[in-house]
């Protein structure tokens, strides 16, 4: 619970400095929808200030990397060494290295707080796009961090960085009979984890509201099954009642006041979606095939989900009330874990072909299918706020489950510095 | 205390059953557990006693009857499902059906079915098949007479295989219903 409360007390304050009043604009800008885009080269020297300050551009240089859209630069090849904020950078200095991108910053400490600015320049144009200072209790420093990230990504890309997220998840210790799963949360980076339950119960499907601040999860022992809404903050867990039946799959609706499940009755799993505030519930399912793993549109107005009504399981499409129920899923394969994207462009699974898994991408409408990832075992795909990657968990033949995000376009595929075993990753909205 | 079937152990303990005559009571053969394996050898391979000295009582007799012991060993606590199938096995009959006998000759034992899955599915899909095995089992049992109230059902979907390795054998291995005894069976 330690990361919770340092959350809860930190205050940021982000102002923006130097010239411009809007950031500018550059020459240089990182696509991300080429799939072929080359990665933009950019230089992060050690902030000033000591080993936060070098903390700190390495956690950023971590993040942009592994965004696949960056290549930062080795600093041993760096020759000025005496950048501050106060000064320009001797642009020919960072060209000579070809930098199209170059971010220097100062790290002070006053009355207890950090202060970290930074600047972001155009080596080429030898402008300013960018320049930035928050204020930060020293152990958020790696906070600091990822909202420099994002302000850094977000100017290149002209798209919402993702950086200052969490991930909520299954950490996994042990194999076959004697494997234990805890809820676990960290960093989106791999860092600060903890975790939330002791391992006495098997815990399944966490997901965060879109507040961050509440992830509901199920818990399967061997008399009883319960879905669980636990409150990050107060660290209260609350249970959204009994139900005839053993429950499955829980997720928040976008405003955080329903939860979707389905509950599995005789051997036929059925979608329900339960109010928080009055906790009536109500049935969206009745076909007798499987119905399960509900994921609302980001409109709230519909509901994608899974059935093997057809003889398979395949996606499906229904409104948020359970009517008109259509299946978007028509190639060869199954189809399960349909996952809305945050903008509402695509839809996320898992398709399974001969011995092989897959996370893919398809339109609302079905159509547009693209197959990102292949392994012998890719399940369980979350979206970044951003929609521009999407983690999953991987399991090689008689390995551990780790977790590996891939971008929307399938070629930048990375391993979350995560070491240990892991699964059912849920990515958390831009923390505030 | 839940015994897990391991193959080895419960073709011993058959071998001493057949060898202390006394226990011709367990006439029947249980399946071999796991279709994948070939079938287990004759008992009568077990080369016979010779010049026995008068005997002493026999170390070991075997499961007692009537007991959890007795109900893994000689009627089989776990029938095996085909690959996204949910259907009982020819296979699995007659292991369901001495599951039914055995159920109807100690009326005060209570069982949960337990629905497991291979990890060749996702997680919430085979949550919800292994509820569809689980429930297959139990329908079974309460057709061949065996009273519902003593029967609850859970899936674990893959959550809890009995075989921690990967690959054709060890999947076959995890697709199963397992039948565990809750309450009402005798004490060893």
């Amino acid at each position: 619970m330690r990361l919770m409360s340092l959350i809860l007390t930190m205050a940021f304050a982000a102002l923006s400095f130097g010239l411009a009043a809007a950031p500018a604009r550059a020459d240089i800008q990182v696509n991300v929808n080429r799939g072929d885009v080359q990665p933009l080269p950019i230089a992060i020297p050690a902030f000033n200030g000591g080993q936060v300050g070098a903390d700190i551009a390495a956690v950023i240089s971590a993040n942009l990397n592994r965004s696949g859209l960056f290549r930062p630069i080795d600093p041993a090849s760096f020759t000025e060494h005496d950048l501050t904020t106060a000064v320009q950078p001797r642009f020919p200095a960072w060209q000579q290295i070809n930098a199209q991108a170059l971010i220097n910053g100062d790290v002070t400490v006053v009355n207890g707080q950090l202060k970290v600015a930074f600047r972001l320049w155009d080596v080429a144009a030898e402008k300013q796009l960018l320049g930035q200072e928050f204020t930060a209790s020293p152990e958020n420093w790696r906070r600091v961090a990822h909202k420099i990230s994002d302000a850094v990504y977000e100017n290149l890309t002209g798209e919402k960085g993702y950086f200052d997220t969490r991930v909520v998840f299954v950490a996994e210790a042990g194999r076959g009979s004697a494997r234990a799963t805890r809820l676990a949360i960290m960093d989106q980076d791999g860092a600060n984890p903890s975790y939330l339950t002791d391992g006495s119960a098997i815990v399944m499907s966490p997901r965060f509201s879109s507040t961050s601040q509440e992830i509901t999860y199920m818990s399967l022992r061997p008399e009883s099954s319960a879905i669980y809404l636990l409150n990050l903050d107060t660290v209260r867990r609350e249970s959204l009642g009994q139900f005839p039946g053993q429950v499955m799959a829980p997720r928040f609706s976008p405003d955080g006041s329903k939860v979707a499940f389905s509950v599995d009755r005789s051997g036929n799993t059925d979608i329900f979606v339960m109010d928080l505030r009055n906790h009536s519930s109500a049935r969206l399912t009745t076909d007798p095939a499987i119905d399960t793993s509900p994921s609302f549109s980001p409109d709230g107005g519909r509901i994608a989900f899974n059935s093997d009504r057809s003889g398979t399981a395949q996606l499906y499409v229904m409104a948020a009330d359970g009517s008109n129920p259509h299946r978007i899923s028509f190639g060869q394969g199954r189809y399960t874990d349909p996952v809305w994207s945050p903008t509402g462009e695509f839809i996320a699974f898992t398709k399974q072909t001969g011995g092989e898994f897959h996370i893919g991408v398809m339109k609302p409408d079905g159509s547009d299918e693209r197959i990102l990832t292949t392994s012998y075992l890719d399940e369980g795909p979350t979206w970044a706020p951003n929609g521009r990657v999407l983690m999953f968990s991987r399991q090689a033949a008689g390995g551990p489950s780790k977790l590996w995000t891939v971008d929307v376009t399938g070629r930048i595929l990375q391993p979350v510095p995560y070491p240990q075993g892991a699964s059912q990753p849920a990515w958390s909205p831009l923390l505030q | 205390m839940v015994i897990r079937f391991n193959r080895k152990t419960a073709l011993r303990l058959v071998l001493m059953g057949t060898a202390a005559v006394s226990l011709a009571a367990c006439a029947h053969h249980p399946k071999p557990s796991y279709p994948t394996t070939t079938t287990a050898p004759p008992a009568n391979t077990e080369p016979p006693p010779i010049n026995r000295p008068t005997p002493p009582a026999p170390v070991s007799q075997g499961p007692i009857p009537g007991t959890e012991q007795d109900f893994v060993v000689n009627v089989g606590d776990r029938v095996y499902f085909d690959f996204d199938h949910f259907d009982i096995r020819a296979d699995a009959q007659p292991i369901l059906g001495a599951q039914a006998d055995w159920l109807k000759r100690y009326q005060g034992v209570a069982v949960r079915i337990e629905g497991n899955c291979d990890e060749r599915g996702t997680r919430e899909y085979n949550l919800a098949l292994g509820a569809r095995r689980a429930n297959a089992v139990r329908e079974f049992l309460v057709s061949h007479g065996i009273d519902p109230a003593r029967i609850t059902t859970i899936s674990y979907g893959k959550e809890k295989p009995i075989d921690a390795g990967s690959g054709d054998e060890a999947d076959q291995h995890n697709r199963n219903g397992h039948t565990a005894i809750v309450s009402g069976a005798q004490s060893r």
